[in-house]
C-alpha cells in the first residue's frame, strides 16, 4: 500500500518537473528572441552618433575603412539583397509550385515516396557547398551563356538561393495542397471539371494561403543566407544595375567585416545596424508567413 | 506522514542531483586536467596569407616537440591583432604593420606587443595567361584598382573591361596594397572581394579580363609548380625603372621587386618560454628553409637581429 503511494508521488513530481521544464523552454525561445532584438538595438544606436541617418539610408557608398573618408551608405546593399532574393523567388516559386502540384496530384504514391524525401534532402546541403558549386560550376556557365568574362554576379546568387529555397516552397505548398478536403475535389470532378481545372480553379485557390506562406518562408530563407552569396556574387560594393552585375548583400557584408572590425567603433556599431535591418526584414517576412498559415488553418477547420 | 514522505522524496531527489552533478564535474576535470598539465597550448590566429605557412611550421615543430600543441587559425591580420588585444590568442600573425588605432587600443588594455618578422612576402599581381599584358608600373596597378583605368586596351591588351579581384577589408594584403600601391586612395567599388587568396586564383584562371593580387606562396601548387592558367606580371617602380618579377628571388631579397613586405608575428609582452621556443624554431635555418619551400622568402640579417632583441 505504502509503496504504491510512494510511486504515485514520484511520478506526480516527475510530471510536474517535466511540465515546468517544457514551459520554461517555451518562454526561453521568446526571451532569446527579445534578447537578440534588444542587443542589436542597443548596439546599433551608437552608430548614429557619427553617421547621418539620411546618408545611411540613401547613400550607396559603403567604405568604412577608407583612408580618405569613411562612408556608411547601405542603399546598394539593401537593393542588392532584394535583387538577389527576388531573383531567387522568381525561379524557386513557379518551379516549386509545379513540383508541389505534381507531387500532390499527378505523381503515383511510389514516385512521391521517393521524390519528396529527396527534395527535403536538398535542404540538408551545407550552404558552403552550394556556394562552392556556384563558384566553380554555375559561375563559369553563366559567363559562357551571357558572354561575360566571369559569372560572379546577382544571377549566380539567385540561382543558388533558388535551389536552397526550393525544399521549403515545395514541402509547404505540397502539404497545403494535400490538406485541401477531398470533398472539394470530388465536388469539382462531379461537376464535370477535369483534373487540371480542379487543380487550378479549386485546389490552388483553396490552398492559396499555405502556398503564400511557403513563398514567404522561402523568402525568409533566401534573404538571410550568407555563405552562398558571399562565395557566388563577387561582393563588389557598387550599386547594381541588373542581374549580371556583381553585388554585395547585407548578410555577406556583415560576414566579411565583423571578424576584423575593432570593437566599439562606429564601424562596429554600423555593422550591428545592418544586422538590425536584416533582422527586421526577416522578422516581418516570417511573421506575415505565420499569420497567413494561421488563417489557412482556421479556414480549413 | 504524507508530508514527511514528500519531503524525504524531495531530499533524495535533490541529493541525487547533487551527486550526479558532482560526479559529472569530477569526470570533466579528470579529463581536462591531465591533458592541460601535459601539453602546452599555443593559440595562433590572424593573416590568411600566413596561415598555411605557419600551419606547416607548427606541424614540423610539434613533430619534434610532442609536448606542445599548436592551433593555427586564419581570419585576416586584423582578426589576429584584435584577438591578441582581447587576449584570445598567444601569437598573432599579421601581414601588415600595426595600425596606430590598434596600438592605442592595445596599450589601453595593457597589452604591449612585441613584433617578430618571420618571412618576406612579395605581393604578386596576376592575370589570366591569355592576357597579352606582361608588365605594369606601380602607378598603373594603383590606377587599375582605384577604377581609373577601366579597359585593358589602354594598357596594350584586348578591348575588354578590366574585371577586378581583391581581398576583403580584413586582409593584410588589402591594406598593404592600398597603402603602398594605391597611395591610400579608395579601392574601386567594382572590385569583387573574394574569400581568400585561393579563390582569387580560381577566379583569374576562369576570367580572361581578370586581374588580382595574391601572396607569392599561393602561385604554386602542392608540387611547387607555378599554377596553370595564370600569368604573374612583372612590376616596374616607375616608367624609367627596370622590371622585376616576384618569382625572381634575388630581386625580392634585395628589395628591388617593388611590392614586397615582411610577414610578422606578435606576442603580448615578452613571449612565454613555449612561445619563444616556437619562434626560435621559425627563425632557425630549418624554419627558414620551410619558409622558402612554401614560396616565401627568408628574412635578412637586419630583421633577424631585431627579432633576437625582442625574444629577450
Amino acid at each position: 500500500m505504502a509503496s504504491v503511494k510512494k510511486k504515485g508521488l514520484i511520478s506526480d513530481l516527475k510530471e510536474r518537473l517535466i511540465q515546468h521544464l517544457f514551459e520554461m523552454s517555451g518562454w526561453l525561445a521568446l526571451v532569446v528572441l527579445l534578447g537578440i532584438f534588444a542587443l542589436l538595438l542597443t548596439t546599433a544606436i551608437p552608430a548614429f552618433k557619427e553617421i547621418n541617418l539620411k546618408e545611411f539610408f540613401t547613400s550607396s557608398r559603403w567604405d568604412p575603412t577608407s583612408p580618405e573618408k569613411p562612408e556608411y551608405g547601405i542603399l546598394s546593399m539593401v537593393v542588392s539583397t532584394m535583387l538577389v532574393t527576388a531573383g531567387a523567388l522568381a525561379i524557386a516559386f513557379p518551379l516549386g509550385l509545379g513540383v508541389a502540384a505534381y507531387l500532390s496530384d499527378v505523381a503515383s504514391h511510389k514516385v512521391r515516396e521517393i521524390v519528396k524525401p529527396v527534395v527535403e534532402l536538398l535542404a540538408a546541403i551545407p550552404s558552403v557547398v552550394v556556394g562552392f558549386i556556384g563558384l566553380t560550376l554555375v559561375g563559369p556557365l553563366i559567363a559562357r551563356i551571357f558572354k561575360l568574362s566571369n559569372g560572379l554576379n546577382a544571377l549566380n546568387g539567385s540561382l543558388l538561393l533558388a535551389i536552397m529555397a526550393l525544399p521549403t516552397v515545395i514541402s509547404i505548398s505540397e502539404d497545403s495542397l494535400q490538406a485541401v478536403p477531398q470533398a472539394y475535389v470530388e465536388a469539382s470532378l462531379a461537376l464535370g471539371a477535369n483534373r487540371w481545372q480542379t487543380l487550378v480553379r479549386v485546389k490552388i485557390p483553396a490552398a492559396i494561403s499555405g502556398i503564400a506562406a511557403s513563398f514567404m518562408l522561402g523568402l525568409g530563407r533566401a534573404i538571410g543566407e550568407t555563405m552562398t552569396v558571399l562565395m557566388a556574387t563577387g561582393n563588389a560594393r557598387s550599386f547594381p544595375h541588373g542581374f549580371l552585375d556583381s553585388v554585395r548583400t547585407l548578410s555577406a557584408n556583415i560576414a566579411i567585416e565583423l571578424g576584423e572590425v575593432p570593437y566599439y567603433t562606429t564601424h562596429y556599431y554600423a555593422l550591428f545596424a545592418l544586422g538590425l535591418i536584416l533582422f527586421v526584414m526577416t522578422f516581418v517576412i516570417n511573421l506575415t508567413a505565420d499569420l497567413i498559415l494561421e488563417k489557412q488553418k482556421r479556414k480549413l477547420q | 506522514m504524507k508530508n514527511q514522505t514528500k519531503n524525504k522524496n524531495l531530499k533524495t531527489l535533490v541529493t541525487g542531483f547533487l551527486k550526479a552533478g558532482l560526479a559529472l564535474i569530477l569526470v570533466a576535470f579528470s579529463l581536462i586536467l591531465p591533458s592541460a598539465a601535459q601539453k602546452k597550448m599555443i593559440q595562433i590566429k590572424g593573416s590568411d596569407t600566413m596561415v598555411n605557412l605557419v600551419q606547416i611550421l607548427a606541424e614540423e615543430y610539434m613533430a619534434k616537440k610532442p609536448g606542445t600543441a599548436i592551433a593555427v587559425l586564419g581570419g585576416g591580420s586584423g582578426t589576429g591583432i584584435t584577438a591578441l588585444i582581447n587576449g584570445t590568442c598567444d601569437l598573432a600573425n599579421h601581414s601588415r604593420e600595426w595600425k596606430t588605432k590598434e596600438l592605442d587600443l592595445a596599450y589601453e588594455k595593457g597589452v604591449k606587443p612585441r613584433i617578430f618578422a618571420i618571412a618576406i612576402d612579395a605581393l604578386s599581381i596576376v592575370v589570366n595567361e591569355k592576357n597579352p599584358v606582361n608588365t605594369l608600373t606601380m602607378a598603373q596597378v594603383g590606377s587599375i584598382f582605384c577604377g581609373e583605368i577601366k579597359n585593358w586596351k589602354v594598357l596594350g591588351g584586348a578591348d575588354q573591361k578590366i574585371s577586378l579581384y581583391g581581398r576583403q577589408s580584413n586582409s593584410g594584403t588589402y591594406s598593404f596594397l592600398q597603402e603602398h600601391v594605391l597611395n591610400n586612395k579608395n579601392y574601386s567599388p567594382e572590385v569583387k572581394e573574394m574569400n581568400g587568396n585561393a579563390q582569387i586564383i580560381e577566379a583569374i584562371i576562369q576570367d580572361q579580363a581578370g586581374i588580382g593580387y595574391v601572396g607569392v606562396g599561393y602561385l604554386f601548387d602542392q608540387n611547387g609548380q607555378l599554377r596553370k592558367g595564370i600569368k604573374v606580371l612583372k612590376i616596374k617602380k616607375d616608367e624609367a625603372s627596370p622590371e622585376y618579377s616576384p618569382l625572381d628571388k634575388e630581386a625580392v631579397y634585395s628589395a628591388r621587386y617593388p611590392i614586397s613586405r615582411p610577414l610578422y608575428q606578435s606576442t603580448n609582452g615578452k613571449p612565454s618560454a613555449a612561445v619563444a621556443d616556437f619562434i626560435r624554431f621559425e627563425l632557425s635555418p630549418e624554419g627558414q628553409a620551410i619558409v622558402e619551400k612554401e614560396g616565401f622568402f627568408r628574412i635578412g640579417k637586419e630583421l633577424q637581429a631585431e627579432n633576437e632583441k625582442n625574444l629577450k
